[in-house]
């Protein structure tokens, strides 16, 4: 992998992140190295414990790698040290982040919710209420637009999730087990609506799970374990 | 930018109304504590401007007549009439007793009034002033006496023939006036049975009993059973005249205190009500640490339900600046719902207490200062506790 010129998408270049030091240090990723392009969606498996969620909180800059290199976007964000100074604002404007459950705001409601992150980016609210009602028509949840998040069904509380991890228009969307809680019609839906949204936006997506029913739909899966990845050719089964 | 606070708010605004409203209550004990220690220090003002003096006479080395007792001749207000800058004097006497009007009693101050100088009543809102020399009373409407009403103070009957309003003591206790003569007579005249009973002793008494002086023993069963004393002499000083040289000149001719309206201010004020100014201050001092423990409790409590939301907020890139200041502005939120409830049951109920209970708009004003001030402060911990939050504890 050339890593002196910026690639799009994601890139992971000899990623380590060691906890603790001394007799208890515990190295959580020893030598990991991914790359996803723009449009494109990826399986991240591995058993619990494996490394996955802090492979996602450091490429989600929510903890500090030990060494190695990251790009998210064209953009360096990590090489040795962070190479950003604002490290919410790069979450804020560059990664969506789909959790397992959708930890929608519940005093928000439906349209607000998803426009929040432009509001924070300081898109006036008109524009970003507009934005957000696009992608809601978009994610076939629209005529919930006025709801609270306790109205909504599961399948539609993650849709809105994914409606907000969107709203920025981020080149990167982390997804953490987004369809652990849905039944496998719900559950394949959300795999859809992701490609759907990785090709229109290209956007690239890193999706973490255990789940059987999804892992064959995608091209590519990065498999972890004991800290180190193994890129593997996926079914790509396509989502109907 | 949406609110999050206003949003939070509209969304649990029952829990956000019940906690306000309980909060409020505390505020409202809270304002009308302030109003009882206001109500009590106006009392005195109004001791004091209803008196109508410049001066008050009272015996020597006493601080009478109302923080303590004192006791004159009547005849001094003669001498005190004729000092350089004297415009008007007239005796007074003041005694708490239990007036009856029918077969209940109301709890009174009884005030003596010479009808030719100051001391009686400043402005009737019913009836009239009193004319006869005896039996007539202007009573506080507090008393809950109405116009014709025969009340009994002692062994004698009085009609009222007048109403007035704010006239009361430094206690609170509504005032009843009546003629000088008349009060002098309830209060230092004693009953039959004990003027009987010294007559009795003084005629067993060969000292004053004396075949050859027989006039001797009258003149002393006169003295015994007459009633010249008052408590005070009111004095309004001259226009032009410098109220402190008048008091020096009756202190250095006529053996008496005198105080002027200032020092009578600060006796009543400053000594006569201290402990209950402390009292109270001790009240609001632990009304406030309660009122702030409480705001911090319910906030501190408020933030650890959201802290998942918290977490996803900062993970998706919400500044600390904007959480802190939706903790903040909810912690102002409770307590301006509080305040405004406070206020609102303090001016409600202040009326039926049985003292006066005095709400100041200042008072108001630095209570709702106090209030978001302890708001601000109450929300601190929450605050902490929120900006601690690991942005990670969204994804698990």
């Amino acid at each position: 992998m050339n890593s002196s010129a910026p690639e799009q998408g994601i890139l992971i270049e000899g990623l380590r992140k060691v906890y603790g030091s001394g007799d208890t240090a515990v190295t959580a990723l020893r030598d990991v190295n991914m790359h996803v392009r723009p449009g494109e969606v990826v399986g991240l498996v591995g058993p619990s414990g494996s490394g996955k969620s802090t492979l996602l909180k450091c490429l989600g800059a929510i903890i500090e790698p030990t060494a190695g290199r990251m790009t998210l976007g064209g953009r360096v964000i990590y090489d040795g040290r962070w190479a950003v100074p604002d490290l919410r604002a790069l979450r804020r404007d560059q990664i969506g982040f789909v959790f397992q459950a959708p930890y929608l705001i519940p005093f928000l409601d439906v349209t607000d919710n998803v426009a929040l992150l432009p509001m924070l980016s300081g898109l006036p609210n008109a524009q970003a209420r507009t934005r957000a009602l696009e992608l809601l028509q978009a994610l076939d949840v629209a005529h919930r637009a006025s709801a609270q998040p306790a109205q909504l069904s599961g399948g539609e509380q993650q849709r809105v999730s994914i409606a907000r991890a969107l709203a920025n228009r981020p080149p990167v969307i982390l997804a953490d087990e987004p369809t652990a809680p849905l039944d496998s019609e719900r559950a394949l839906a959300v795999v859809r609506i992701l490609n759907q949204m990785a090709q229109q936006a290209q956007t690239a997506i890193i999706v973490v799970t255990h789940d059987e029913k999804i892992i064959p739909t995608f091209k590519r899966i990065y498999h972890i374990r004991d800290g180190q990845t193994v890129e593997e050719v996926g079914e790509g089964r396509p989502v109907t | 930018m949406i609110s999050l606070a206003y949003r939070d708010l509209r969304h649990s605004w029952k829990r956000f109304v019940f906690t306000g409203v309980g909060l409020g209550l505390l505020i409202g004990v809270t304002l009308t504590m302030a109003g009882v220690y206001r109500g009590m220090v106006d009392d005195a003002q109004a001791l004091l401007d209803n008196s109508g003096a410049d001066l008050w006479v009272v015996q020597k080395d006493t601080q009478g007549p109302y923080a303590e007792s004192s006791s004159l001749r009547d005849d001094l207000v003669h001498t005190v009439r004729g000092m350089p800058g004297v415009a008007a004097a007239a005796n007074i006497t003041y005694f708490t007793m239990q007036v009856r009007r029918g077969t209940q009693d109301t709890r009174a101050m009884v005030v003596g009034v010479d009808r030719q100088g100051p001391g009686g009543p400043t402005h009737l809102v019913a009836g009239r002033h009193i004319d006869r020399s005896h039996y007539e009373a202007v009573a506080d409407i507090k008393t809950g006496f109405a116009q014709g009403d025969r009340v009994r103070i002692r062994r004698h009957e009085f009609t009222v023939v007048g109403l007035t309003r704010r006239a009361v003591s430094s206690g609170g206790d509504p005032m009843v006036f009546v003629p000088l003569k008349d009060a002098q007579e309830a209060q230092f005249l004693k009953d039959n049975e004990a003027i009987l009973s010294d007559r009795r002793r003084l005629e067993a008494n060969p000292v004053f009993n004396r075949p050859g002086q027989p006039g001797l023993l009258d003149a002393v069963k006169n003295l015994q059973t007459s009633s010249r004393n008052v408590n005070a002499v009111l004095v309004r000083a001259a226009p032009g005249f410098d109220h402190d040289a008048v008091a020096a000149e009756l202190r250095r001719w006529k053996h008496v205190s005198v105080f002027t309206r200032a020092q009578m201010h600060d006796i009543l004020v400053a000594k006569l009500i201290a402990n209950s100014a402390k009292q109270i201050g001790m009240f609001l001092a632990i009304l406030a640490v309660v009122s702030a423990a409480i705001v911090a409790f319910i906030i501190y409590t408020m933030t650890m339900g959201k802290l998942r939301e918290i977490a996803v907020l900062k993970l998706i890139g919400t500044r600390d600046r904007t959480i802190a200041g939706m903790i903040l502005q909810q912690a102002l939120g409770l307590g301006l719902i509080g305040f405004v409830v406070g206020k609102l049951a303090a001016t409600l109920w202040a009326p039926a207490f049985p003292k006066f209970v005095l709400l100041l708009t200042q008072d108001a004003v630095a209570g709702l200062v106090v209030t978001l001030g302890i708001c601000v402060l109450a929300s601190t911990l929450a605050i902490r506790v929120a900006l601690k939050v690991d942005p990670g504890e969204a994804i698990g």
